[in-house]
């Protein structure tokens, strides 16, 4: 069987560090943190990667976003995708239901001209704007049955077996394909791009599209900070020299033997 | 009406779904006293009648109870079919649940099938005409203010958004049980097995009464002795930010944060972690906070209860000596 993985992806502002707002509390702004993907989609780029090259397929990327975005793409064929799809538009005009429907429409017409992705995974969850629910969307859109939260994935006779880590324990789903699947982090270890993967990555061609329909919107008023809290820290001391102090503090909690 | 999905535990409701029962209940005021159902799905890993009269505390009228074969192993879809057939039989113009991944999953389910918008992790809401809520975004590092116009109104409760309280007038607690028909599409993507904790190797970490947290500070992957000796000298577990794990220095499983562990011990040591809010989301319930930082600044001095300001590899070692120092011989 050749396999044909799609992962789809987003381009966030890298908030690892200190969040800024644009102007119009509309995103975060990304001029000084710089842009990002987020951890679970860097693994379930791996993992499409991985479960593509298992069965002699192949994996594609996909993603909704503004030209830039193209970066994102480029960094998972670095790692071994071999196709990239971008549509081009501004993500924070997109609520979930809308980006689903566009990728339910990318994914239709590849079918429709012989190139059919049986298995899709995303993230989990956006880094930034959280919404939980693309990929279930998406799922909807296609009639399509989807698993989420999977750590791990194998794909054998026809079905995907997913591993999620669940209120029971570890948990495991077996899902005839084609299936979606969102990626939670921590199953797998992404890997970093080689120099010749990344010369290899410049080369593709991307394919281009605009969006199939116009957005409804996410529903959003603006963001804001939440207030900062005042701090109420008592500085033991400095260096080495407030191990005393430290450790009357463990005494006093009861965590040392006096 | 509200209907608030339940998610239960040996003990009854679990916490966060009394957190969100809270939070209806505010609804409910705001909105004139609107009566608050709850659903439950599944076989319950406790009495119903026990169920029951503890959602009746929290100011539930009626509790529905899907049964059925196709509630048997947890599954997204049919979960939300479930909720959906009971939504339609009692006119609920609210649904919510907790934001944990079922409670996210179930509701996005709904969400899809309805053809409405989701909010996902609210932590208020701040008004009714229009309603608006305010939820976490950007793993909980900024607010979004969120219009949830259509009916119902789909969203879940974010984790420690509001403390779990009871009603000041109980409801009735009525346990309505119920055998929703589930389409066979639905029944595709369930848990086929499960395997319980033991390979769940952050337990350890979870349950310790004393966590030492390394993070880049730590340095490389050879940089945990001194923090491995600390841990046992209080006989407790380490704990990493995602920095430590993705860099390979320690494996997943010690991960706390948003996307590792949640940790609620007596004592949290944080040792060279700036204190992100995904870090944070995941230790701030600890009794007593100690960072050792070299940078006065860091988010995780400003928000600890005590801080040493300094470099972890010359502090850990000296706090290991005098612990060694002071221990009868
Ligand atoms: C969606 C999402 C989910 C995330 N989930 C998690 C999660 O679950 N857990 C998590 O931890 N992070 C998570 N993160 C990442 C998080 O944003 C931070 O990047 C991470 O916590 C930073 O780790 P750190 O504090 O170890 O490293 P840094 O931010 O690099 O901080 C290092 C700190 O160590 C101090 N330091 C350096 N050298 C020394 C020394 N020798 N002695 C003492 N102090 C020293 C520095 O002053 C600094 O404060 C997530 C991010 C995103 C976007």
């Amino acid at each position: 069987m050749s396999l044909d993985v799609l992962v789809c992806v987003k381009r966030v502002v890298d908030s690892t560090g200190e969040v800024v707002l644009t102007e119009d509390g509309q995103s975060a702004d990304g001029r000084y943190a710089g842009f990002t993907l987020s951890n679970h989609e860097e693994c379930a780029i791996e993992l499409a990667v991985q479960t593509a090259t298992a069965a002699g397929g192949s994996a594609s990327v996909l993603t909704l976003g503004e030209p830039e975005a193209v970066d994102q793409l480029r960094s998972a064929l670095a790692v071994g995708c071999t196709a990239a799809t971008h549509i081009g538009a501004d993500p924070g005009a997109f609520g979930p239901a809308d980006v689903a429907r566009e990728i339910a429409a990318v994914i239709r017409d590849h079918e429709g001209s012989g190139r059919p992705h049986d298995l899709v995974l995303l993230g989990n969850d956006a880094a930034d704007t959280g919404d939980f629910q693309v990929g279930i969307r998406l799922a909807h859109e296609l009639g399509r049955p989807v698993v989420n939260g999977a750590a791990t994935i194998a794909v054998e006779d026809g079905h995907v077996v997913a591993g999620v880590k669940g209120p029971e324990g570890r948990e495991t789903y077996r899902v005839p394909l084609p299936a979606v699947v969102t990626v939670l982090e921590g199953g797998v270890e992404p890997r970093y791009p080689t120099v010749p993967g990344r010369m290899k990555a410049k080369k593709v061609e991307i394919e281009q599209r605009t969006p199939s329909t116009e957005p409804a919107g996410p529903n959003r008023r603006r963001l804001r900070l939440p207030p900062p809290q005042p701090s109420e820290v008592q500085v033991l001391g400095k260096g080495a020299d407030a191990a005393a102090a430290v450790v009357d503090l463990f005494e006093q909690l009861g965590v040392v033997a006096r | 009406m509200i209907l608030v999905l339940v998610e239960t535990d040996a003990t009854g409701a679990v916490e966060v779904s009394r957190e969100t029962l809270t939070f209806a209940r505010d609804l409910s005021a705001a909105g004139g006293g609107v009566p608050i159902d709850a659903v439950v799905v599944g076989a319950l890993p406790c009495p119903v009648a026990d169920l029951a009269a503890q959602l009746a505390s929290y100011g539930v009228r009626d509790v529905h109870h899907a049964t059925g074969d196709a509630f048997g192993a947890y599954g997204g879809a049919a979960w939300a079919s479930a909720v959906q057939s009971v939504r339609a039989s009692v006119g609920s113009v609210v649904v919510t649940a907790a934001g944990t991944p079922r409670g996210m999953e179930v509701l996005a389910h709904l969400a899809a099938r309805l053809d409405v918008t989701m909010a996902a992790n609210v932590v208020a809401f701040d008004g009714l005409a229009p309603f608006t809520v305010t939820r976490q975004v950007v793993g909980g590092a900024a607010l979004e203010d969120m219009v949830l116009g259509e009916r119902p109104a789909i969203f879940t409760v974010a984790g420690h958004a509001v403390e779990a309280t009871t009603a000041a007038t109980p409801g009735e607690g009525r346990v309505v049980t119920t055998a929703p028909e589930v389409a066979a599409a639905d029944l595709v993507a369930r848990v086929v097995s499960a395997e319980p904790a033991q390979e769940d190797l952050s337990g350890g970490l979870k349950s310790a009464r004393v966590v030492v947290g390394a993070g880049r500070g730590a340095g490389s992957a050879d940089g945990f002795g001194d923090l491995l000796e600390l841990v046992d000298l209080l006989d407790g577990a380490l704990g990493v930010s995602r920095v430590v794990t993705s860099l390979g220095w320690r494996p997943h499983h010690e991960q706390v944060g948003q996307t590792g562990s949640r940790i609620s011990p007596d004592l949290y040591v944080a040792c060279g972690i700036s204190g992100a809010i995904q870090h944070w989301a995941g230790c701030a319930s600890a009794k007593t906070i100690l960072a050792i930082n070299t940078d006065p600044d860091a988010p995780m001095v400003a928000k600890a209860h005590y801080a040493v300001i300094g470099d972890l590899h010359e502090v850990v070692p000296a706090i290991n000596e005098e612990i060694r120092r002071r221990r009868p011989a």
